[in-house]
């Protein structure tokens, strides 16, 4: 590769963005118009819209573990804690688990319909969502603070540990009792039924008519797509991009690291807790079992399907990995092994193919299927040539 | 205050169960004999531990890699040894001499397929990430860990399966004032201390050894000195399968059931353990499995083993902020 190639490359690159913004901002608006009537082509309770619904439940938490890997290059393999978290928020504030609570007699705050007669404690969806948020980022930055001295692989180990140990305290919460008859979970058997959202203005959600669900999650995702352009190109999304480039350079150029690095971890959790309220009352049920690490593996199978840092990449990756899962795997390729003689289940083996996955994608393509524009960047000026040179002269 | 915490808070940490427990015993029972028996399980199934984080530590050391796959490609061990079982037609009633010979046979089976394995994942999986970013290769190793998982259970199903008990593991071999020390115990020692004995010998006087500490050091020097990199740390990846091979049979013989998700667990285990007694450093590899078994044994049988692994990742997360450099361990550059 000669010096001058990638210069040309990248100044082509550059007036090619600037002519194309117009463009993309059509297509951006075409896009959103078609996920907004994509409903109506499908019966109200169709399987597709259900798998839509949880796609785009995924979209939000790939988008906040993004913030977490992406952006501030933070491997987080504990991702799941805060789906737990979120979730178990639902579980705790909208449904009859609790049902001493007020003597027998319930706490209602803004609910109507069948909730408002039952025991425990339930709240409006919008009070719990924002319980999620709150919850799941301070548990999000205390998870941090002890990474905060460590670096790259050890923090993903800490992760680890730490998803790990909350999904055993969401599998053995029965034992753990906050007060007489308060246990913090219902393990494995789940908490369930859990209240259906309830906005204000509109009818009460039920589990026949899947659109209304749809268009929450829809509006949930496009709420952190934007938050995500909008915090990418803030000062904080440099510092964490900064961070992720050279944490040296980053600090020795004024970015408070601890702040940085915390506010991530937050910001990405947040997200993920926004998404478990969702889905804990979308499947109805918060379980245990939904807690395991191999979900928050998962979730990072799609960002890095779709380009670590990419916005657009991460959404594209979440979508197609979740319909991979729902889909693809148990409805489509399932027939696959009986026809060419082999007797399994290939759902059984979706996390299989999910680790497949990661490993060619980083060995053949690392920047994913739309790799972030600055990593394009760097990857066609060749950063690491000095090295490859090397190796070449010892061959 | 500070300087004797960072000295010593992890060793106060790790008394605090076995001293709260022998404590509690001597009033209940009068004796140690149940916390010296939670003990000495706890020693062979940290010997077990020990084998596994060896193959951790030795791939950290010389790539600064956490081998993820790790855990699962000793799951792998396991399997192997108990479908050689079948192949060679051991069984409970072999009689000693056969056994002893099948299981020596066994033994070595198990640990080339292990060590043929790992080294094909570093082929296949690290080594054209040897440039990349640090987290590149660590996710290709959390990759491949869901790829073995996934072979093992297409391999032998999803549930527990029972390994006949060839020898007879819980059966008492000698009672030493109370505490019991089972044919299985005797097993797991048996096998992990020659091991270990060889491998470190290995390390330390080997001219292979001496390439792989010079790797370690610094690969560019090592080049330099005419070391072929590429080939020491595929013998790295060697070494560490043969001893994940090894645990892996007796594994199987000592627990008497496998599963194809043991090796998750194992892996994060044997990884508490490396970190624990400083990751690189192979003496504290093993001291840090001997340590961590018997922290899980009596959480076991004290705590409720439902809480064993919340238990040991909350030891892994105290070690990693508060001593990321672990007993032995030297400062690294993760700890600066």
């Amino acid at each position: 590769m000669s010096a001058i190639d990638p210069l040309r490359d990248r100044r082509e690159t550059l007036a090619g963005l600037a002519r194309s913004r117009q463009a993309s901002r059509a297509f951006t608006g075409l896009v959103i118009f078609g996920a907004i009537v994509l409903p109506f082509f499908y019966p109200s309770g169709s399987g597709f819209i259900d798998d839509s619904t949880t796609a785009l439940a995924y979209v939000v938490m790939a988008l906040g573990l993004n913030i977490v890997v992406g952006f501030a290059g933070l491997l987080d393999l504990g991702y799941v804690a805060f789906f737990a978290i979120g979730a178990f928020t639902t579980g705790w504030f909208a449904s009859a688990f609790y049902a001493d609570a007020n003597g027998g007699a319930g706490i209602h705050l803004f609910v109507t319909g069948p909730a408002a007669e039952l025991p425990g404690i339930h709240m409006n969806f919008l009070l719990v969502l924002v319980a999620a948020v709150v919850l799941t980022a301070v548990a999000g930055a205390l998870i941090g603070l002890p990474t905060l001295r460590l670096r790259g692989d050890y923090i993903a180990i800490v992760t680890l540990a730490f998803g790990e140990i909350v999904g055993r305290v969401a599998i053995n919460g029965d034992e753990i009792k906050l007060a007489q008859d308060y246990p913090l979970t219902r393990g494995r058997q789940g908490i369930t039924p859990v209240d259906k959202i309830d906005l204000p203005f509109v009818d009460q959600f039920t589990s026949l008519n899947l659109r209304p669900w749809y268009w929450t999650a829809l509006g949930l995702a496009l709420l952190t797509l934007f938050v995500n352009f909008r915090l990418r190109d803030s000062r904080l999304g440099r510092a964490w991009i900064a961070v992720r480039e050279d944490e040296v350079a980053a600090a020795s150029m004024g970015v408070p690291l601890v702040r940085t690095k915390l506010l991530a971890y937050a910001t990405g959790a947040a997200f993920g807790g926004m998404s478990g309220a969702f889905l804990g009352s979308y499947l109805n049920t918060v379980n245990a079992d939904q807690f395991e690490f191999s979900f928050s593996i998962f979730i990072l199978a799609m960002i890095i399907l779709g380009g670590l840092g990419s916005i657009w990449g991460v959404v594209v990756g979440a979508i197609a990995l979740s319909f991979i899962n729902n889909r693809l795997i148990p409805d489509v390729f399932n027939t696959w092994p009986a026809k060419v003689g082999l007797d399994f289940d290939l759902t059984e083996l979706s996390f299989g193919i999910f680790g497949f996955l990661l490993v060619i994608m980083m060995v053949l393509r690392p920047a994913g299927l739309l790799p972030e524009r600055r990593r394009r960047l760097e990857l066609a000026e060749g950063v690491g040539a000095g090295e490859e040179d090397l190796y070449e002269a010892r061959a | 205050m500070r300087g004797f915490l960072g000295q010593y808070g992890l060793i106060v940490v790790l008394l605090v169960l076995p001293v709260v427990y022998g404590i509690q015993d001597l009033q209940q029972d009068g004796d140690l004999s149940r916390l010296g028996n939670n003990l000495m399980d706890g020693l062979s199934n940290g010997a077990i531990w020990a084998l596994v984080a060896l193959g951790y530590t030795l791939v950290y050391g010389i790539i600064e890699l956490i081998n993820f796959a790790h855990g699962d490609v000793f799951m792998i061990g396991s399997f192997v040894a108990f479908g050689f079982y079948g192949t060679i037609g051991l069984s409970t009633a072999t009689g000693t001499v056969g056994l002893l010979g099948g299981l020596a046979v066994t033994l070595l089976v198990a640990m080339l397929a292990c060590a043929s394995l790992n080294v094909m994942i570093e082929r296949v999986a690290y080594r054209p990430l040897r440039n990349a970013p640090k987290l590149a290769p660590l996710i290709t190793a959390v990759g491949f860990s869901f790829i073995l998982q996934n072979v093992g259970l297409l391999w032998l199903g999803g549930s527990q399966r029972g390994v006949p008990d060839l020898i007879e593991s819980q059966k008492e071999l000698v009672n030493l004032g109370g505490v019991s020390i089972s044919q299985g115990d005797a097993l797991a020692l048996a096998v992990t201390a020659p091991l270990v004995l060889l491998l470190t010998g290995f390390v330390a006087t080997s001219r292979i050894g001496k390439a792989m500490r010079a790797t370690a050091q610094d690969p560019e020097a090592a080049r330099l000195m005419g070391i072929n990199v590429d080939t020491t740390i595929s013998l790295t990846f060697l070494l560490g399968g043969l001893l994940a091979g090894a645990a892996g049979l007796i594994y199987a013989l000592y627990q008497t059931t496998i599963w194809f998700f043991q090796g998750f667990q194992a892996g994060l285990i044997a990884f508490t353990a490396a970190v624990m007694g400083g990751i690189g450093n192979l003496r504290g590899a093993v001291l840090g499995g001997l340590i961590i078994g018997c922290i899980q044994q009596i959480s076991d049988n004290r705590i409720g083993a439902e809480w064993t692994p919340a238990i040991v990742f909350g030891y892994l997360v105290l070690i990693m902020v508060f001593r990321p450099q672990g007993l032995l361990g030297e400062e690294t550059r993760e700890a600066g």
